[in-house]
This record gives C-alpha cells, sequence and structure tokens, in this order.
C-alpha cells in the first residue's frame, strides 16, 4: 500500500510538472512556413484516413475474432468468392488515393516551384559540419557542433542536463546561419565530400547535399525565433553531431548582423597580413582544431587506426610545411579541403598541429597560407 | 496416421539418409536443405538480433557510454545486412525448400545439386560479412543501403570484402530462384494446374521472379562500387564525371522489389494459416493470386520514393508518388480477403493463428505509416527519421519475422512428427507481441519529433522514448531464448503428431505423414486428391 502511494505520488509529481511534460514531442511540428503548415495538415489528413480505415477493418477482425470464435459454438460459413465485395474494395480505395493524391499533388508543385527569391544561402555540407555562403553579402563561415555539447557527450548526465539548460545539447552550434523574417530565401545545397542533408524541421526543408551537384530548396519564414534541425542522411562517423541551428531575425537585426559580419571580414584580412607569436597561433588552433579536426584526427591527435590517420609522430605534422599546407588547403581523399577557413585560422590550426601532440614541425604564419593557395 | 501414406511408405524402400556430418554437406534432398537453411538463418537473426541489442543499448540514455560513433554505424550496418540477407531471405528460402515440393506433389526441387551449393555458399558469404568487424578499420560502416561515395571513397577496406559477400548471397538467391521456378513450373503434379496451387507456392514463384530481377541489379551495383574503389573508374563520383545519386538509382531498383521479396512469401504463409483455424476456406484465392502479381508487377516501378530528397523533377515526384500510392490498392486486398476469411468462421487461436492474426494486425499498421511515407510531401518531415526505422520494423519485424515465426510454429509438426508445447508457445507469442510494440511504436513519435535514423547519440528531449524502446528491445531479444527452447523442447520431447494436425488443415503437405518420409510423392497425387486439398474448393 505504501509502494503504491509513492508510485501514484511520483506520477501526479510527474504529470504536473510542465518541465517534463514539455521535453517530448509526439507529433512533427506545424513549423513556420506556409508549406510547413501544409505538409503538418496533409500528414494529419493521411493520418486520420489511416484511422478511419484501421476503425473499420480492424473493428470487423475484433469483431469477428470476438463472435465467431470455435468456444462460442460458431459453426463456419462456406462462403469464399464474391466478385462484387473484391470490386468495392478495389474501387473504395483507388476512391480514397485519388482524394488524398489531389491536396498531395499541390503542396508538391508549391514545394518545386519558386519564380523568385529574394535571397540566396548556399549550404555546403562537409564531414562533420555545415559552411554557409551569403553571396551577395560576401559572408562565408562554418557552423560547427558547439564545443559545450562536444565536451559531455562521453560526460555525466547531470553535465548533459546542464548543458541542455543553457544551449540545447546537441542541438545547438558556434555559428549560427542568420536569415531575415517574411523573407524568401533560397537554399543552394551541395556537398563537399560525401552525402549530407541538411533538415530544419520548422522550415519543412530537407535535402540532399549531393557532392558535384547543387540541389534548391526554399523557405519563407514568418516568426522571428531559433529554429533547430540535423543532418538526416548517414555520412560518416560523426552523422549525429552535426546539428543545424537558424536564427529568425527581423529585417533590421539582420541588416546589423550583415554589417559586422563585414566588419569581422574586413578585420580577419587585415589580421592575415601581421605576423603571430607561436603561442598566440597555437592558442588560436586548439580552438579550431577541436572544432573541424577532433572529429577524426581526435582531440589527442591520436587518430582511428586504418581510418583515420594521427596527427602525433605524423610525417606531415613533422615533415615540411609545404606539404602539409597542401593537404589541409586542397584535401587527399577522404581528407577534405579546408580552404575555406581563413588565412589565419588555417595558419593557426596547422600550427597547433606541428608544434602539439609531442610533434615538432615548423611555425606557419597566414602570409604563408596566403602563399600557398 | 492419415490414409494417404501410400505415397510416403513406397518411399521407405529408397535409401535414408546418410549418417552423421557428411549428410548434411552432401545433401541434396530438399527437406535436409530445407533444414539447413531455417537453422543458418536462426544463427543468423541471433547475430544480428545480438547487434540490435548493441544499438539499443547505446540508445538506452543519451551520451555516448559503450561505443564509438564508428562501431555504432558498424553496428547498424553490419545489423541491417544479416537481417536481410542472412536471416529473412534465407529463412523464406528453407520454408520454400522444405514446402513447395510437398505442397505442389513432387518428389523433390528439380535441381538437387544446385540447392546444396546455394546452401553452402551462405555460411561462407556469412563469415565474410561478420570477418570484417576484426579488420583494420572495422566492418562496413555506411548503412545496410550503403550510399556512394561514403561506401566507396569514404569507406574502409573491409569494403571489398563485403562486396564478396554481397556477390556470393547474390549467387545463392538467384540460383535458389531459379530452382524455385523450375521446381513449381516443371514438378508439379501433372494433375496439378496454376490456379490449383496454394498461396504459398504461388507467392514463391513470383517472388522467385523479383529475385532473378533484383539480385542481378545489386551485383551490377557493388560491382560499380568494386571498379570505383580499386580500377579507377568513376560511375559514382562527380569528380570523374559520375553522379552519386545514379548509385541510389541501382540500388533501389534492387532495393524495393526487395521488400517485396521479403514479404510475399509471408503473405503466402498467412493465407494458409488463417483458413485453417477459421476452419472456412480462403477467402477470394484468385484475387489473393491477382493481388500478390499487381504488387509484384508495382514494386518494380516504384524504386525512387526512398529518394524523393535528392533532388528529382517534381514530375518524378509526382509519377513515383502516385504509382506508390498504388500499391496501397492489392495490398488493401489482401487484408480485407484475410479478413472475409474469418468472418463467420468457427475460430480458434493456437499459436500459429496468434502469430497469423497479428501479423494482418501489425503489418497493417506498417502499411499504414507505407502511405503516409509515399505522399512525397509529407515525406519531407518523415524521411531518414525514426518514423521511417518504426515503419520498416513494422513490415519487417512484424510482418516478414512474424510471417516465418507463425510457419514454424504451423509446419513444425510436419517438420519434426512432435508437437510443440502449446502453452509455451502461447506465453511466447504474447510476450514477443508485447515487447516488440514496446520496441517500435515509440519511434514513430521520435521520427515526428525529428529524431534522425543512424545517430548514436540524440539530444535530451528525445530521451524518454528511447529509454522506453530499448527496454522493449532488451525484453523483445530475451524472447527469442524462450522461442529456441520451445524447438528444441518439441524436437526432443514433444508428444507425435498426427499426419493433419490442425483440424481443417488444407494442402497436399498433410496427405504425407508426420514427420513427411525423407522421399515423398514417389508417385503424383491424383486429380482428386489435388482438389480435395485445394485452398479454393
Amino acid at each position: 500500500m505504501k509502494l503504491l502511494l509513492t508510485l501514484a505520488g511520483a506520477i501526479t509529481a510527474l504529470l504536473s510538472s510542465k518541465s517534463v511534460l514539455a521535453e517530448y514531442t509526439l507529433n512533427m511540428t506545424q513549423g513556420i512556413t506556409d508549406i510547413s503548415k501544409d505538409i503538418y495538415g496533409l500528414h494529419m489528413m493521411v493520418f486520420w484516413v489511416c484511422v478511419a480505415i484501421g476503425v473499420v477493418v480492424f473493428g470487423a477482425m475484433f469483431f469477428s475474432i470476438i463472435a465467431h470464435r470455435k468456444s462460442k459454438g460458431a459453426k463456419a460459413a462456406h462462403f469464399h468468392e464474391s466478385t462484387t465485395v473484391e470490386f468495392l474494395w478495389t474501387g473504395i480505395p483507388i476512391l480514397i488515393l485519388i482524394a488524398m493524391a489531389i491536396p498531395a499533388s499541390k503542396t508538391l508543385i508549391d514545394i518545386e516551384v519558386l519564380d523568385k527569391a529574394d535571397m540566396t544561402v548556399k549550404v555546403t555540407g562537409m564531414q562533420w559540419k555545415w559552411q554557409y555562403d551569403y553571396p551577395e553579402e560576401g559572408i562565408s563561415f562554418v557552423s560547427n557542433l558547439a564545443q559545450s555539447s562536444r565536451d559531455v557527450i562521453y560526460s555525466t548526465p547531470e553535465k548533459r542536463e546542464a548543458v541542455n539548460d543553457d544551449d540545447t545539447y546537441l542541438l545547438s552550434v558556434d555559428k549560427r546561419l542568420v536569415v531575415p523574417v517574411d523573407t524568401t530565401i533560397r537554399f543552394l545545397i551541395t556537398s563537399s565530400d560525401v552525402i549530407h542533408n541538411w533538415w530544419v524541421p520548422a522550415f519543412a526543408v530537407k535535402q540532399d547535399a549531393n557532392p558535384g551537384f547543387i540541389n534548391d530548396a526554399w523557405a519563407r519564414p514568418t516568426e522571428i525565433g531559433t529554429y533547430r534541425g540535423q543532418c538526416a542522411e548517414l555520412c560518416g562517423k560523426d552523422h549525429g553531431f552535426m546539428p543545424i541551428v537558424v536564427d529568425v531575425v527581423s529585417k533590421a537585426d539582420y541588416a546589423e548582423w550583415v554589417e559586422s559580419m563585414q566588419a569581422d571580414k574586413v578585420a580577419e584580412v587585415a589580421s592575415a597580413t601581421m605576423v603571430w607569436t607561436e603561442d598566440d597561433l597555437v592558442a588560436k588552433g586548439e580552438t579550431i582544431y577541436n572544432a573541424n579536426c577532433s572529429g577524426c584526427h581526435q582531440k589527442d591527435g591520436s587518430g582511428i587506426p586504418g581510418v583515420f590517420p594521427a596527427m602525433k609522430g605524423s610525417i606531415v605534422t613533422n615533415g615540411p610545411a609545404a606539404d602539409h599546407l597542401n593537404i589541409v588547403i586542397n584535401g587527399n581523399g577522404g581528407m577534405p579541403s579546408f580552404k575555406m577557413l581563413s588565412d589565419s585560422d588555417l595558419a593557426s590550426v596547422i600550427t597547433y598541429e606541428r608544434r602539439s601532440f609531442g610533434n615538432n614541425g615548423s611555425v606557419v604564419q597566414p602570409s604563408d597560407v596566403t602563399s600557398a593557395r | 496416421m492419415s490414409s494417404t501414406t501410400t505415397a510416403a511408405a513406397h518411399d521407405e524402400h529408397h535409401h535414408g539418409p546418410e549418417k552423421g556430418l557428411l549428410r548434411w554437406i552432401k545433401t541434396t534432398n530438399h527437406k535436409d536443405i530445407g533444414t539447413l537453411y531455417l537453422w543458418f538463418s536462426f544463427l543468423m537473426l541471433l547475430i544480428g538480433g545480438a547487434l540490435a541489442m548493441g544499438i539499443r543499448a547505446e540508445l538506452l540514455q543519451p551520451g555516448l557510454q559503450l561505443f564509438e560513433p564508428q562501431f555504432f554505424n558498424q553496428l547498424t550496418t553490419m545489423h541491417g545486412l544479416i537481417m536481410v540477407f542472412g536471416a529473412i531471405m534465407p529463412a523464406f528460402v528453407g520454408l520454400a525448400n522444405w514446402l513447395i515440393p510437398m505442397m505442389v506433389g513432387a518428389p523433390d526441387m528439380a535441381l538437387p545439386r544446385m540447392n546444396n551449393w546455394s546452401f553452402w555458399i551462405l555460411p561462407f558469404a556469412g563469415a565474410i560479412l561478420i570477418s570484417t568487424f576484426f579488420m583494420e578499420g572495422g566492418a562496413p560502416a555506411f548503412g545496410w543501403t550503403f550510399y556512394a561515395p561514403l561506401s566507396t571513397t569514404f569507406a574502409p577496406d573491409s569494403t571489398d570484402f563485403f562486396i564478396f559477400a554481397i556477390h556470393l548471397l547474390g549467387f545463392s538467391s538467384i540460383m535458389g530462384s531459379i530452382n524455385i521456378i523450375a521446381t513449381v513450373l516443371n514438378m508439379k503434379a501433372p494433375e496439378m494446374r496454376l490456379m490449383d496451387m496454394p498461396l504459398f507456392v504461388w507467392t514463391w514463384l513470383i517472388t522467385s521472379f523479383l529475385l532473378i530481377g533484383a539480385m542481378p541489379v545489386l551485383a551490377g551495383a557493388v560491382t560499380m562500387m568494386l571498379t570505383d574503389r580499386n580500377f579507377g573508374t568513376a560511375f559514382f563520383d562527380a569528380t570523374g564525371g559520375g553522379d552519386p545519386v545514379m548509385f541510389q538509382h541501382i540500388f533501389w531498383f534492387f532495393g524495393h522489389p526487395e521488400v517485396y521479396i521479403m514479404i510475399l512469401p509471408a503473405f503466402g504463409i498467412v493465407s494458409h494459416i488463417i483458413p485453417t483455424f477459421a476452419r472456412k476456406p480462403l477467402f477470394g484465392y484468385s484475387s489473393m493470386v491477382y493481388a500478390t502479381a499487381s504488387i509484384a508487377f508495382l514494386s518494380y516501378i516504384v524504386w525512387a520514393h526512398h529518394m524523393f530528397l535528392t533532388g528529382m523533377p517534381v514530375a518524378g515526384e509526382l509519377y513515383f508518388m502516385y504509382a506508390t500510392m498504388l500499391i496501397a490498392v492489392p495490398t488493401g486486398v489482401k487484408v480485407f480477403n484475410w479478413v472475409a476469411t474469418m468472418w463467420k468462421g468457427s475460430l480458434t487461436f493456437e499459436t500459429p493463428m496468434l502469430w497469423a492474426l497479428s501479423f494482418v494486425f501489425l503489418f497493417t499498421i506498417g502499411g499504414f505509416s507505407g502511405l503516409m511515407l509515399g505522399i512525397a510531401p509529407a515525406d519531407i518531415q518523415y524521411h531518414d527519421t525514426y518514423f521511417v526505422v518504426a515503419h520498416f520494423h513494422y513490415v519487417l519485424v512484424t510482418g516478414a519475422l512474424w510471417g516465418i515465426i507463425a510457419a514454424v510454429f504451423y509446419w513444425l509438426p510436419k517438420w519434426t512428427g512432435k508437437m510443440y508445447n502449446e502453452t509455451l508457445g502461447k506465453v511466447h507469442f504474447w510476450w514477443s507481441l508485447i515487447s516488440v510494440n514496446v520496441v517500435f511504436f515509440p519511434q514513430h513519435f521520435l521520427g515526428l519529433a525529428g529524431m534522425p535514423r543512424r545517430i548514436p547519440d540524440y539530444a535530451l528531449q528525445f530521451a524518454d522514448f528511447n529509454y522506453i524502446s530499448s527496454i522493449g528491445a532488451f525484453s523483445f531479444g530475451l524472447s527469442f531464448l524462450l522461442f529456441t527452447y520451445i524447438v528444441v523442447d518439441c524436437i526432443r520431447n514433444g508428444k507425435p503428431a498426427e499426419a493433419r494436425p490442425w483440424y481443417s488443415a488444407k494442402g497436399l503437405e498433410w496427405t504425407l505423414s508426420s514427420p513427411a518420409a525423407y522421399h515423398s510423392f514417389g508417385e503424383p497425387p491424383t486429380r482428386a486428391e489435388i482438389l480435395a486439398e485445394s485452398q479454393h474448393s
């Protein structure tokens, strides 16, 4: 009895606590675009049609299971054919399917046909991060899983809860995609290595990123807010760790953000002409290494034998800087090209690789990167 | 004993099985080979199941506790490959070997030596596949669908062993299906017409044509992978003028018939079991045959519904959506026919019937989610999420596997001559039924809420349903220990079974003694016997 009471108390506490209930969702998101709402409507329509068919079919089945059982003295009838009913249950489903196909076709055509976009964002998937380019604004950056999440993957549940309270565990990034509200955005989606898939449920945009090809998708977000998604195509080891976070902001905030990104870029270019100290390069390089390189080559530089080469004691990290630069800038087999990183970022991360893990390679300056490109 | 055991008695004058291990290595007997297939597939089921337990153990809680992400991907990949190619497909071939000759009144399979070969390839193929776990770089980790370029440029060296294993499994399947076609069309009793054949024979005949059409395409896909990996071609590499999406077209041109290869024979099995325990002839025999053939035809022209997000033109998406929705029609006809067979019957609920009825119920749920996935715009939100995982486990576990388990309980008395323990059979059924739904039903919610498939770790809002799903998985996994016990107990201690243990069961196999003699139907059954045992009388 005492046990029962405790249990009842626990359940009541669980049900009354809003935070627990809010933690899981049962249904598809309605999203914040007209298309995402149309899709939600289609989903619910097909779901209710299935429920209705289920009620009829399973109803008949369970009625039969209950009423026509031998233990109740049911005698078996002998009918085993009826062309009429076969026609009926072929014809009626066809009509139901046509009724579903009409709105589905309409939505599909709405999704696929876009006359004019207000702006374009190019999305490039790469193992295991996203690169965002705003060709008209001249903005380009790479978005990685937030370090706060990465740090607690192997840690305790409490630490993950703490990270989650602060910034959603595994669904947070170091640099967010920022787009203005009430604007039609065309996404050009591609990949630089394997197939990825860029998925933001709230936009109902989920499109394969195929290497060597460009797919397009579009969205017109109608509500300001932060929306999260993930890569939705198995793309190798860290497929589960390449989230997407989009900030939909007001048009004024967006303009401000564009300006600050452009100012950062100018500062970045200026810094690349300076000569850096080794300590500065290594310090900056560690952050870049952990975000971009540690997924394969591991945080301690040990790699994964047979799949990803070690940094520690490697002939590349200890050999001539030109070879090292060449591999990082242009890629090599499974190793992607990192030419989208700035000169000072590349110099920092290469110097970090050459001077850490017990390696003894030379220091690389941003100017070396500029001339190696 | 049945009155029609004369053929069996006659055959006992011939030689029996050889003694010892050589019997199994050299055998050309369809019953021995059927047994080999069934035990092999059961072993693979346990191995594939153990991998699934690993997957669910890692997903029990957020964070990474047990495995590295790369190894997790190896688990999901190998789980899929082993279950599809090692467990489900060979199990159905095993059932075909045991049952088809007895059902069509033939003494054996048409090509007995090839039959031996098509089985004995399998253990080697399976061993090569599993050995990749122990190679440097680990086992294939690119999903059972092995999309290029993840499976070509970016794959571990063991991929070449995987390709070889797939080739071997393909040879085995193609030879098995040639054998079944030859047996059905050439060896059936002279007095048996096509429209007299039992549905298990019909569904397998049609499945064999799917296999012959689809498996060479798979062989082509893996051969192109092989040359892309090792000989400098660029079929799937854009930098060499190839196209990674072409891989998906080729793969799914095999892959979609493949899913019907795994379900059509189960349709046949259920069409035997329900009439028996409803004590009423199968409703709509000929519409069942036509529906099976329609499904098989449609299965060849819907492959790109797996690829709605690859960047297909809108006309292509519309066509593949319509064609996919159309499959619901013949599949619906089958479900309606099963329910009409039960209607006004005199039902009892022995273990095989429980499996068959739950098959109809749960497979239909998988069919509903399949219809939802077929709606191309909605698929944008479902694609590659746990909603898909839930869908295909409802059709493959509670569909294909359910059919196989139903068949094992239904025909076990014929194979072993013994009855299994009915009480334990029912306990096992309810245990499996409840736990399998605890595993897979919550996965619908996970998918709709946005959890992608094939990820080793997840955001915290997915934690509760993953926990429930994992607990269900451990329970479902354990249920197979009881299944093993029931089968072994039946073989060792079961009470002798009658020739026709299930009341009004129809079919030529029930005219043979239990266990069926090593050689049966030395003389073909007569027209009268065939008609008396046909499903449409």
